[in-house]
This record gives C-alpha cells, sequence and structure tokens, in this order.
C-alpha cells in the first residue's frame, strides 16, 4: 500500500509559496496513505483553476477537466467503474459558479465521489477577481467598488439538496482535514467537503491569520451529525466564529446502488466483443 | 411498380404517430415496402400533425408528394392537404364532427364519410380510437388481408399487459373495415398491390438504427439532455438499459452529458452523447477536452433548424459546417452523415471503432427527417461486425509497458491508452502537455503534440471511403448532396431513368476528413454539377470548394423546415437545366 512518497511527484507544485492548497494535497496523500488506497485504483478528476492543477502532483490516475466539469466527469467514471476510488477537487469559482449546476445535481444524484472544494473565496488562477463565495463588499480586481451580491453558502446548500456527507475543513489545519477526508471516503455516498484555503496573493481579507482567530471544531463542540436543523443553524454562523469539522452525515442508498446494470460486476468488466442484438432486430421486423 | 401514399392528418394529442406507425408496419410485415415521415408542431396538444405513409412492391427510399388516401380528423386537415391529392384519391373524413364536398375539394375526389368518433365509441373503444376506426376503413380501399393489421396491433400493443387494448383496437379497426364494405362497395379494394416476394424486413427509425448500432458496438454508457429530434435514442436504449446493461443517464444539461460520456470513456467503457444542435453548442468546449485528452467519444448531432430554439420538430442541414469547426483551437474529428437507417446502424458502429481506434471525438450527423422517419430495411448483417478498440491496452500488457508515455509520439500518432485499476498510470489534461501527459507550455511539446494528434488523420484519411455513388457514369447530371437528402434523391432518379435521362449522385458520408482526392477526381470532367442540401447556404458546396477548389454549377437549397420530396427535386432540376439551355 502506498506511502507518502509514494504518492508524491518527482515535479514540485507551483502554487505560491504558503498558499492553502499546499495543505490540502498534503492532507489528501495523507488520507490515501491512511485508508490504504491503491494509486492505480484512485482518480483525482478536476476542474480549472489554481486548485485544478492539483492531480499533476499526486501519483495516481488523474483527469483535469474543463472549468466546472470536474463532477460529471468524476461520477460517470465511478458509475464505469465502482471499484474505483474517485476524488473531485476545485475551486469555489469551479464549483460554486460555472460548475454551479454539476454540483447541486450530483448531490441530489448520490454517486459514491468525493469532493473538496478549494474555497479561496477568490478566483486565484485568473489573478484575483471575486468569487461566488467572496464576501459582500470585497474589492477585488473586478469589484473594485465593492462586490454587490451576497456569498453563496455552500454548506446550506448542500443541506438543502440533502447532501448525504458535508464538512468543512481548514487548509491550515492538515490533521483535521485528513480525518475529515478519511470519514468522507469511508462514507458511502456523496460527500462534499468545502476548505477554507487562504490565497495569499489574491485574498488579503480571508488570510490564516483570520481563519486562525475565528475557527472552531465542531465535534469539540457537541455538535450532532444527524441533525439537520442544527446543522442549518451551524451553517449560517460566519464572523466572530466560523465552524468547521462534520456538519451533517446521512446513510443514503447510492445512485449506483439502484442499478441493476452494475450489480454483478462493474461496467468496465462486462464484454462487449459480440453483443447478440438479433432480438433487437427482431423487434422492428 | 405499384404503390400508394397515405396520410393522417389532426390535432395533436389524436394518437396519429402510433396510427401511423401500425399503417405502414401492417405492410411490411406482408413483404412490401414502406416509408413513413411526420411533421408535428413543438406542442403538446392541438396544432397540426401529420403522418405520411408511402407503401410500394418495391423498395422505397423516401415519401413522396402525391397522397391516394387523405385521412382528416379535422376539417383543417383537408383544408391543408386537399391539393396534395391525386386524381380519383380518396378522403376519409369524421362525419361525426364535420362535413366535405365535392365542390370545396375537386370533382374526381372520392369522399368516405364515416362517423369515426361514433364507431369508436360504440365499439367499445374511446375516442382516442377513430384512429383506428380509419386505419380499418383504409385497408377497405386496399386490396389487402386484414389479417395482417391484426398481427401488427397485436405486435405493437402486444404482450400479457397490452392484450385487452390490441383487442379493443382490432374490434374497432374491424368497425372501421366494415362500414365500407356495407356503404362504400364501390371503393372496397379499388388499390390493388401485392408484395412480389414475401422477405423479412425491418421497418425502424434512423434514431433507432443508431440505438441498435450502439448497442451492438457495446456502447455501455448513454448520457444526455431532452432534445428533439435526438430524444429517442435517450428513450429507445432507457427502455433497454437492463437487458444490454447499458446505464443510460439523463443529466442536468448537455454540458454535463457530453463530460460523463467522456469520463466513462476515459474509465474504459464505450460511450455516447446525443443532441441537437442547441445542446451541441453547450457541448462545444467538452469536444475539445475529448480531442485535447484524446478520449475515445461518439456524439450523435440530429439537426433541426436554427439559430437558437428555431423550429425544434422540423428539419434542416444547417450544422454541417458547425460539427466541422466546433470548439476552440484545432483538432483532428470525424464528422459521418448517414443517409439512410441502413447507414445509420452501420456507421454509428463504425464510429465506436474509429473513436477508440483513433482515440478521437467522432460526430454522427443526421437530422429530424432522418432520425424519425421509418423505413423498410434488410435486416441488419450484425454477426460480421468486429470491434476495434485500437491501442487500448489490456492489464496484461499494462504490465509489460515500462516508462508509460500516454501521449507517446508514435508514426501513427495513436499512442497506447490505459485505463484507472492499470498500472500504467498518466493524467489525461485539459492543458497542452508532453508524452507523459504533464502540463506544459514548452515550444516543443506543443509542436509535438500537434503535430501527433494530426498526423492520426493522414492515417484515417487513408482508410475512410468517405464517398458513395450511384446511378451512371456517363451521366448528363451529377448531383452532389450529404445525409437525408439520399432518400429524395434516390427516388427523384428513379423519375429520371423513366425519361431517359441520365442521373449519376454521390453522396459524401463522411463530411471529416473530408474525400478532398476523390471528389476532385469525380467532379473535375463533369458537367451540370447540382447540389442538393436542405439548407439555406449550401454548406457542402463551399467544403467542395475549400478543399478542391472547384465550383458547383447549380444549387438546389430547401430551409423551409421540410424533407424535400422526390418530385421537389425532379422538379428543380428541371427548372435550372431548362433556364440554363436558354
Ligand atoms: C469556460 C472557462 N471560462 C473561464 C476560464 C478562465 N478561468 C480559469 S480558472 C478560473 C477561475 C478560478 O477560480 P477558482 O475556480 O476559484 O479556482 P482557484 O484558481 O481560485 O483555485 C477562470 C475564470 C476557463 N478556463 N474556462
Ligand atoms: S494565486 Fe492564490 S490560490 Fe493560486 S497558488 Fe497563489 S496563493 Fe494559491
Ligand atoms: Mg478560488
Amino acid at each position: 500500500m502506498p506511502s507518502f512518497e509514494e504518492l508524491t511527484t518527482k515535479e514540485r507544485p507551483t502554487w505560491c509559496p504558503g498558499c492553502g492548497d499546499w495543505g490540502i494535497l498534503t492532507a489528501l496523500k495523507k488520507a490515501l496513505v491512511e485508508i490504504n488506497a491503491e494509486p492505480t485504483k484512485t482518480v483525482v478528476v478536476a476542474g480549472i483553476g489554481c486548485s485544478g492543477h492539483l492531480p499533476q502532483w499526486i501519483n495516481t490516475f488523474g483527469f483535469h477537466s474543463l472549468h466546472g466539469r470536474a463532477l460529471p466527469v468524476a461520477q460517470a467514471i465511478k458509475l464505469s467503474n465502482h471499484e474505483l476510488n474517485v476524488i473531485a477537487v476545485g475551486g469555489d469559482g469551479d464549483g460554486y459558479g460555472i460548475g454551479m449546476g454539476h454540483f447541486i445535481h450530483a448531490m441530489r444524484r448520490n454517486v459514491n465521489v468525493k469532493y473538496i472544494v478549494h474555497d479561496n473565496q477568490i478566483y486565484g488562477l485568473t489573478t484575483g477577481q471575486a468569487s461566488p463565495t467572496s464576501e459582500k463588499g470585497f474589492k477585488t480586481k473586478s469589484t473594485p467598488h465593492g462586490l454587490i451580491e451576497e456569498p453563496v453558502n455552500p454548506i446550506a446548500l448542500a443541506l438543502a439538496t440533502d447532501c448525504s456527507f458535508v464538512a468543512r475543513g481548514f487548509a491550515g489545519d492538515v490533521p483535521h482535514l485528513v480525518k475529515l477526508i478519511v470519514q468522507a471516503i469511508n462514507h458511502k455516498g456523496f460527500a462534499l467537503i468545502d476548505v477554507l484555503q487562504p490565497c495569499v496573493t489574491f485574498n488579503y481579507l480571508n488570510t490564516f491569520e483570520y481563519f486562525y482567530r475565528r475557527i472552531y471544531k465542531l465535534e469539540e463542540s457537541g455538535h450532532d451529525t444527524s441533525n439537520k436543523e442544527i446543522a442549518f443553524q451551524k451553517a449560517f454562523e460566519w464572523g466572530e466564529k466560523i465552524p468547521i469539522g462534520l456538519f451533517y452525515k446521512k446513510e443514503r442508498k447510492t445512485y449506483e446502488d439502484e442499478l441493476p446494470q452494475i450489480s454483478k460486476e462493474p461496467l468496465i468488466k462486462q464484454k462487449i466483443d459480440n453483443v447478440d442484438i438479433s432480438q433487437l432486430i427482431e423487434e422492428f421486423c | 411498380m405499384t404503390e400508394f401514399s397515405w396520410k393522417i392528418g389532426g390535432e395533436a394529442g389524436y394518437g396519429i404517430m402510433t396510427s401511423g406507425l401500425i399503417f405502414g408496419k401492417a405492410f411490411v410485415k406482408s413483404g412490401l415496402f414502406a416509408f413513413d415521415t411526420n411533421e408535428y408542431p413543438s406542442l403538446i396538444r392541438g396544432g397540426h400533425n401529420t403522418y405520411t405513409v408511402r407503401v410500394c412492391d418495391e423498395p422505397i427510399f423516401s415519401h413522396s408528394k402525391k397522397i391516394d388516401i387523405l385521412v382528416a380528423l379535422t376539417k383543417l386537415a383537408v383544408e391543408k392537404h386537399k391539393d396534395e391529392i391525386s386524381e380519383n384519391g380518396f378522403i376519409i373524413f369524421d362525419q361525426s364532427v364535420f362535413s366535405v364536398s365535392n365542390e370545396e375539394v375537386r370533382d374526381d375526389i372520392n369522399l368516405v364519410p364515416i362517423p369515426l368518433t361514433e364507431i369508436a365509441t360504440k365499439s367499445g373503444g374511446q375516442a382516442i380510437m377513430r384512429n383506428n376506426v380509419a386505419i380499418g376503413a383504409s385497408f377497405a380501399l386496399v386490396d389487402y388481408n386484414f389479417e395482417h393489421l391484426v398481427d401488427t396491433i397485436n405486435g405493437i400493443f402486444g404482450g400479457k399487459k397490452g392484450e385487452d387494448i390490441a383487442k379493443t383496437n382490432i374490434n374497432v379497426a374491424r368497425e372501421g373495415y366494415n362500414y365500407v364494405e356495407r356503404n362504400f362497395p364501390k371503393f372496397l379494394r379499388s388499390i390493388k398491390i401485392s408484395a412480389k416476394k414475401f422477405a423479412k424486413r425491418m421497418y425502424i427509425i434512423g434514431n433507432e438504427a443508431i440505438s441498435l448500432g450502439a448497442i451492438r458496438a457495446g456502447c455501455k454508457f448513454y448520457s444526455a439532455y431532452p432534445m428533439t429530434p435526438a430524444s429517442s435514442i435517450l428513450h429507445f436504449l432507457s427502455s433497454k438499459e437492463n437487458d444490454y446493461n447499458i446505464i443510460v443517464k439523463q443529466t442536468e444539461d448537455e454540458i454535463a452529458a457530453i463530460h460523463m460520456a467522456i469520463g466513462a470513456s476515459f474509465a474504459g467503457v464505450r460511450s455516447m452523447t446525443g443532441t441537437s444542435g442547441g445542446g451541441f453548442s453547450l457541448m462545444t468546449e467538452a469536444l475539445g477536452l475529448a480531442a485535447l485528452t484524446e478520449t475515445p467519444l461518439v456524439v450523435v448531432l440530429a439537426q433541426r433548424p436554427g439559430p437558437s430554439t428555431g423550429m425544434p420538430t422540423h428539419t434542416e442541414q444547417g450544422d454541417l459546417k458547425f460539427a466541422i469547426n466546433a470548439s476552440n483551437g484545432e483538432f483532428p474529428r470525424v464528422v459521418v452523415a448517414p443517409g439512410d437507417a441502413n447507414e445509420c446502424f452501420y456507421e454509428t458502429f463504425n464510429a465506436f471503432n474509429i473513436a477508440e481506434k483513433y482515440q478521437i471525438p467522432v460526430i454522427v450527423l443526421t437530422d429530424k427527417f432522418l432520425a424519425e422517419s421509418h423505413s423498410t430495411i434488410d435486416p441488419f448483417l450484425s454477426k460480421q461486425l468486429k470491434i476495434d478498440r485500437g491501442m487500448l491496452l489490456t492489464d496484461e500488457k499494462a504490465k509489460q509497458i515500462k516508462d508509460y508515455k500516454r501521449y507517446e509520439n508514435t508514426a501513427t500518432g495513436v499512442s497506447y491508452r490505459s485505463i484507472p485499476s492499470q498500472i500504467a498510470m498518466f493524467k489525461a489534461a485539459t492543458d497542452e502537455h508532453d508524452e507523459y501527459g504533464r502540463l506544459s507550455e514548452e515550444q516543443s511539446d506543443r509542436i509535438t503534440q500537434m503535430d501527433k494528434r494530426f498526423r492520426k488523420f493522414k492515417v484515417l484519411e487513408s482508410e475512410i471511403d468517405g464517398i458513395k455513388i450511384y446511378g451512371d457514369d456517363d451521366a448528363d447530371i451529377t448531383i452532389i448532396s450529404w445525409g437525408s437528402t439520399k432518400g429524395p434523391i434516390l427516388e427523384a432518379m428513379k423519375i429520371f431513368a423513366k425519361k431517359g435521362v441520365k442521373v449519376c449522385f454521390i453522396q459524401v458520408l463522411y463530411l471529416m476528413p473530408f474525400p478532398t482526392t476523390k471528389m476532385k477526381l469525380l467532379i473535375e470532367k463533369r458537367k451540370n454539377k447540382i447540389i442538393i442540401e436542405n439548407n439555406k447556404t449550401a454548406q457542402l458546396a463551399s467544403l467542395i470548394k475549400e478543399h478542391t477548389g472547384m465550383d458547383i454549377d447549380y444549387k438546389i437549397l430547401k430551409y423551409d423546415g421540410r424533407p424535400f420530396t422526390p418530385e421537389d427535386i425532379y422538379e428543380k432540376i428541371d427548372e435550372v437545366l431548362t433556364f440554363a439551355k436558354l
């Protein structure tokens, strides 16, 4: 089973020094080591953004898709071979902006893939424009007079969509994030981990300092992860105190569970060399 | 050659589609040939729907302009279609609802008033079964064994669940037949037609043929968002998903549909997506994703008139250049345009082989006319087909490879493809990359990879014969066309043959890679080159000019949302050539 080193690529990430993305990559690799994931049976799918580069720097299979489109690719990979461990990653712009539609539908569909969002509340790769999670009034290159819109609340949105695993992590607390990722992978169903990820280059507001002062851990506050109502209340807590950890978890049948087509063996293992269609031809005669 | 055409017209929601299918299929079951086409507006109730069935004792490839029996369920159907009725043709109409007189139509037309609705309800059916009364009555006008109709209705509604429905439908139809027998004995069996020689044949629409081609090719994943005229692929494949273990996924939009197909293919499963122009517009970025990651992909693009929502339920060939050019950047792709249901089957099957062999996107380009019209064809020869997965690695082979380069710069441009779970790991990258798949913006990597991708095209060009030729080599007229116009053109050629005019028809089956050399050779010395396209701007003519430098003499174009009839083509050609001689 893989060691941390085996998962580490020769090439070093090109992220800015100090960027929260480093912590997420480390946590993901540690989590994969912890669950004994076989690298060849693990696929990391990404969208486009600084975050989207992640698959390049982890020794597993990878699919670097288009901006906002990691989830449809990831779900189809899982449906085609449900023996794989499929993890999707992307940015806040990627998942909550251009890919928002896929995000909502992936949650209601409940295909067993894990979704890690590098939520830096900014567009990093395109050099600092407002993102769907940027705070109201935030001044960026594209909002020099302050952002007018209210931010998206991914946690509340996930709860409202009956997402079966809803969590928030912090790139500045790797051990905690490792635990969350392990939990998410062990959970049977779609899992969202929204990760607070300071962008040290473009987000001057939501810095490591900013979060260190505010975050607290849900599991240390006696939070009941099966209570959706309380989870909702926690989801709207953002200001002086910001909760991280598992908000809500629920056992739900996965999409794959409901497919007789793959109840015996994964789609990929089914023979196709000689599909007999004589019955179908007969139907048209 | 004996033939007749039948048309039923009425409001949407009258069950016209099923009636039309039953009518045609009944004749095919007894060894005759049928072709049908429908026309319906984009709404669920009201409006005006028609379904036209042409029946013949010889192979036919399209509908024709004249109709011999019109079944009018509404007065509007009479008004709209009376001019299409042939000399001494018939109008069967619903006497329970309206009346028709010879003064309103023509003196030669035989009126067959029947209280369709009344008969339907009195013989145990519902009002909607008035169609079946009309079908029964239509059968009485044709010298034809009623039992074939019984067989067909049983076949369509049959099975345990549908037994009662089938029975009622048959009863109702028989009442219609009997009504004609009692009240219009002089019309009984006035149209004579019988099969020359019986053979078992299929009666199938383009979309079903595509679906069968995909199933035979081992397609295991179909993702799509509903859009006319591609939806019936989604419906058909869904209905077979458990019999053939196919995951059929209706997605949140077309963007998800194509990305899912790409994801499935990356995982090693043969996959397909299908849509019409609007949905294809949404898919264009991902088409490039498939190309850059060299993930095999089959996309069905069933055209309808655009731009925008256009005329959702009608037909056009306006997306040829779009299919060829869609997406940013330059990359090789294959565009194949089947011209009939037979080609829909075989070319879809081939599309999967090509997509995997060359690791590129293949677009199967059809249109509403082809996608939704039934034609009579020989059963598919499916046993002889061979799956070719190209350079897809087996687990064994993957183990032997050291220093695996997914995007290796090979002589053919095609490189070994591994799939997740195999030892040969790689990353599929949407950014330009090196041979390993690592992102790279180096000039040398860029050039190597661009050239690698395009090198496949050279091999492809030599392997694909993109042109089919019909008719006389020393023809007076050369017709050039692509896609669904094939049927009406072949039929128009029959008319020319009767008049002693020699016609040659060049069908361009593969539009990309464009069959430049062959096209050049074929048309160089020909006179009276005529392009026929179901669009406004003669897109094929412009491609021919682009690739061969040659001009087309005449262009016959139709962009009213309707398919050509053979008569349209004959008359238009006659018109341009007479004009040319002046
Ligand atoms: C269709 C499309 N539109 C725009 C872009 C340009 N683009 C690349 S990354 C990005 C936003 C990145 O922000 P985010 O998703 O939050 O990722 P981050 O870089 O912050 O990790 C944009 C707009 C693109 N690649 N594709
Ligand atoms: S721009 Fe921001 S998000 Fe991107 S690598 Fe640099 S610090 Fe990280
Ligand atoms: Mg971001």
